[in-house]
């Protein structure tokens, strides 16, 4: 189609199939002429908004095993669209391979174009290169593994009864921030080869001893009582308990390591908010500005596009009621923003401050550079220039414990800069939301029980409710007592 | 690689009803036990509108981690918009000690948004469900149950005639594939003879033979029709014949001038619980509406709950005319229920006596079971000590007394609780 044509049909409210044809057509030829990024092929799947608010529950999966947490996540979803005080998403998008994006039936045509240049460009290139995913997710097989996890959780409530399976899901979610490896590589999983790995399983279980459930000659016990099991702290609970639990039977250690696996896929989203909306942010905005410079989109086109651009990076103020903490669309799009200005116009604090960027114009493959190698934590580190912090006008709060008063420690100036860009990277640390709790001991020659130690971090204490209700799930899966320790001291037990 | 567009809109609608269905059944606990809030708040003709939904509040189902407590530890936080701040300014702490958010931005679907408390909405069908869930009428099946017979129309396998809206379609296809697979490899084989015959030594004559022979088996073969009258397969029903019950309930309610606002109030919610109950779980039953003041009328379900009327008191009217219309109309293979309201007031003393009498010569012994409510009245007065007696001596007979709308719930479900046999 002619040019005009296509300003012709983008400038229709309504699209239909060819809308999104041609203008997939453009958006992935500047993709990748104009902005240099690789992606996973897309399936761009149209849907309504009842299927938006099923597609919430479930996190963005497809498709999962049931639960009745999931069910909890759609009423109260639903209850807050349907009083009208939550709008739904304009699109959704998973990691997997194709990349699948859901995207509202009612998007008008400049927002079908925004979400597609967003969501099947921007945030499809993060999942494709981004080190953590490649690392830790395998987008090939996600949608085939949870066919196989939903299948198993089925045949199991068949086989077990449904309460049975229920008790040990809750067990398990229990502990889903518990049941992640940052160190290991997973192996790659898919349907065909996990109901084999799971047949041999079964198997060698019925063959095989627990270790813990031997009984030694008495001299060799007292050598071994020197040991400590497991050897070293292990912070991956599920697995701990996957593999050891002396009670467990074998369906359920499957259902822990299908809760793991969940676990596993989302582990990298949690630490890559900013940086990956950046990413898909600083994409549409540029894929779009580009489309309008080569004459594809008309004025009001683009009148609408910053309307919806604007609203998606609206960051209020720390003292505004609507305020809920830093955007991360915002946070993240305006240090890449900032970094593709000092790459074309420099200042002098940009020349000292990023002396490696400033000036030398290759602002794109400097971009791919950073989305295949950056998380939230050392991106912010990294990148977040003087300029981003003034224009933004952040500030650190002191909150000491014992004070009854916060401290402003720094704020936009020479002195504040590097301390407001370190103390904003550690805010996106894991541990500052996930506890630091790792399988301490196990009572191997006594009752079996199982210790957890909890190690604080900046004096930070565990909430105690939720401690003594974590724990009954733990002795759930454990089948002996559980007891959590801080600093050597027992801070709760299960055993009466 | 171009894109792939897929639209969604018509397929896999309501995904998250099973998980719904989980949530439910999670919280049945919390919905059983609002109900009698909900008898209470609701006012009589809402409980009884068929469109609207019902909310439930849920409390604290929250799925209990590992975190923080939000009042420990040193924290330091990043936050945007300063305006008037410098370096080292002091601010108060808020005296709850509460802390302002992490940092960290919660998008709406943040699956760490917990809200402790949220509504449920469920449909009238499913309220009713929970609401009847346990309870039941006493004796039902006990009488005539094979006397009357329904029937019901049950799949009963295929059949080779039918009529056209019962073809099936599967079935027929894979006849007719069959026959055409056999047929065709039938003339497959022969045309197959002939072919390897004709590369043979033949003299001309054999040769025309064959090539006509040849001919013929190929028309033939495309002659094979694709579905004939031998393929077509019917799904088949057959009539079962079901027993069935029928069950009548008389409702009989005091409209007398005693009865104020509130007495009516709670008596007619008594009732249409009842009504519910009844049109809920028993496909066929019958009821009769009678309201007494010094007279007794049979009257429509509609007058029943709505309208106004007020005299004196006689109790006997409306259960000579109930005997009156059990032996006109229910003389045989029924069953038999009723429920009285009544504020207690009555005539005189021979009323009550005539109701103890009328009810324990009579009426009590062609039902199977009656219940009586008495609301507001602290003292018992003459029928309720009469009604109290008959109870006690006979077992189909059960009184329960209501002075807060709060109580109904109760009070009904006492009288049918499912009693496990």
């Amino acid at each position: 189609m002619e040019k005009e044509e296509l300003k012709k049909l983008f400038s229709k409210p309504d699209w239909n199939d060819d809308t999104i044809f041609e203008a997939d057509k453009i958006v992935s030829r500047i993709a990748s002429e104009y902005l240099g990024i690789e992606t996973y092929p897309n399936q761009f799947e149209i849907i309504t908004s009842e299927q938006m608010l099923d597609a919430y529950s479930l996190i963005g999966l497809p498709i999962s095993y049931n639960h009745w947490k999931f069910g909890k996540d759609f009423v109260i979803n639903s209850n807050q669209y349907k009083k009208g005080r939550m709008g739904l998403a304009y699109e959704l998008v998973i990691n997997s391979n194709p990349c699948i994006s859901y995207n509202m039936e009612d998007n008008t045509t400049c927002l079908m174009v925004l979400v597609l240049a967003h969501a099947a460009y921007g945030h499809n290139t993060f999942f494709k290169n981004n080190y953590l995913f490649k690392q830790w997710t395998q987008a090939d097989s996600i949608v085939d593994y949870m066919v196989f996890a939903k299948e198993f959780i089925a045949k199991c409530e068949e086989k077990y009864g449904y309460e049975e399976v229920e008790m040990t899901l809750d067990a398990c979610h229990a502990l889903m921030n518990y049941g992640v490896d940052k160190y290991k590589k997973p192996i790659k999983l898919s349907t065909k080869e996990e109901g084999e790995r799971l047949q041999k399983k079964l198997e060698d279980d019925r063959i095989l001893l627990n270790d813990l459930w031997r009984t030694i000659p008495r001299e060799e016990k007292e050598k071994l009582k020197e040991r400590r099991f497991p050897d070293q702290p292990e912070e991956n609970i599920l697995y701990f308990i996957e593999k050891n639990s002396p009670k467990l039977r074998g369906w359920q250690r499957e259902i822990v390591r299908i809760v793991r696996k969940t676990a596993q896929y989302f582990y990298p989203q949690g630490q890559t908010k900013v940086i990956n909306e950046g990413c898909a942010t600083f994409t549409h905005y540029e894929i779009i500005n580009k489309m309008y410079d080569d004459g594809y989109l008309s004025d009001g086109f683009m009148q609408e596009f910053y309307h919806n651009h604007s609203n998606v990076i609206f960051q209020p103020g720390f003292d505004s009621k609507f305020y809920s903490g830093l955007n991360p669309y915002t946070l993240g799009f305006n240090i890449f923003q900032d970094l593709k200005r000092m790459s074309l116009n420099p200042t002098h604090e940009d020349l000292e401050w990023f002396p490696h960027i400033a000036g030398k114009g290759n602002w794109s493959e400097n971009f791919k550079y950073i989305v295949e190698n950056f998380k939230d934590e050392t991106f912010v580190l990294q990148y977040l220039s003087p300029k981003v912090i003034r224009d933004m006008r952040l500030f650190e709060i002191d909150d000491q414990m014992e004070n009854n008063y916060y401290e402003v420690s720094s704020i936009h100036n020479e002195n504040g800069y590097k301390k407001v860009r370190e103390s904003l990277s550690q805010s996106y640390n894991r541990s500052r939301y996930v506890p630091d709790i790792q399988i301490f001991d196990v009572d191997v020659f006594g009752d079996r029980t199982l210790t957890l130690e909890h190690t604080p971090i900046n004096k930070r204490g565990l909430d105690s409710n939720e401690v003594r209700k974590v724990l009954p799930y733990v002795e759930h899966l454990w089948g002996f007592p559980v007891r959590i320790i801080e600093n050597g001291k027992e801070l709760a037990t299960t055993k009466k | 690689m171009s894109i792939n567009i897929v639209d969604r809109r018509g397929s896999s609608k309501g995904k998250s009803s099973e998980n719904r269905q989980r949530l439910l059944k999670r919280v049945e606990g919390q919905i059983k036990k609002a109900l009698p809030d909900i008898v209470k708040n609701t006012n009589v003709k809402d409980l009884t509108s068929s469109k609207e939904r019902v909310n439930i509040p849920i409390k604290g189902i929250n799925e209990p981690q590992f975190t923080y407590d939000k009042d420990t530890g040193d924290k330091k936080h990043v936050h945007p918009g300063n305006k008037e701040y410098d370096e080292g300014d002091m601010i108060k702490k808020p005296k709850d000690g509460q802390g302002k958010g992490s940092g960290q931005g919660k998008g709406s679907n943040d699956p760490n948004v917990t809200e402790d408390d949220f509504n449920v909405s469920i449909s009238r069908e499913e309220f009713l469900d929970y609401f009847f869930a346990d309870l039941e009428l006493p004796d039902m099946v006990k009488k005539h149950l094979n006397s009357i017979v329904d029937f019901k129309q049950k799949r009963a396998g295929y059949s080779n005639y039918g009529n056209p809206s019962r073809l099936n379609i599967t079935r027929s296809y894979k006849n007719s594939m069959a026959r055409r697979m056999a047929l065709g490899l039938y003339f497959d084989k022969k045309i197959k003879d002939i072919e390897k015959k004709l590369k043979g030594d033949l003299t001309d004559d054999e040769r025309i033979i064959l090539e006509a022979e040849l001919d013929k088996l190929k028309k033939m073969k495309l002659g094979v029709s694709f579905m004939e009258e031998v393929d077509l397969q019917y799904n088949n029903f057959d009539k079962v014949a079901v027993p069935i019950t029928s069950a009548v309930m008389f409702c009989v309610m005091d409209v007398s001038g005693s009865m104020g606002e509130k007495e009516k109030d709670i008596a007619k919610r008594f009732f249409m619980l009842l009504y519910m109950f009844l049109t809920k779980q028993y496909e066929r039953i019958e009821i009769v509406f009678i309201r007494h003041h010094t007279t007794a009328k049979e009257v429509t379900e509609e007058e029943f709950f709505n309208s106004k009327e007020s005299g004196g008191t006689v109790v006997i009217s409306a259960l000579e005319l109930m005997s009156k219309i059990i032996k006109e109309r229910y003389s045989k293979d029924w069953n038999i229920y009723a429920a009285q309201a009544s504020d207690g007031d009555v005539w005189d003393k021979s009323d009550a006596n005539d109701c103890y009498k009328i009810l324990d010569t009579d009426i009590l012994n062609s039902i199977q079971y009656m219940t009586y409510i008495e609301i507001c009245r602290s003292v018992a007065g003459d029928l309720w000590n009469n009604y109290k007696a008959l109870s006690d001596k006979r077992k189909n007979f059960e009184i329960g007394r209501i002075n807060e709308v709060g109580e109904i719930w109760k009070v009904f479900q006492d009288f049918f609780k499912k009693k496990t046999a």
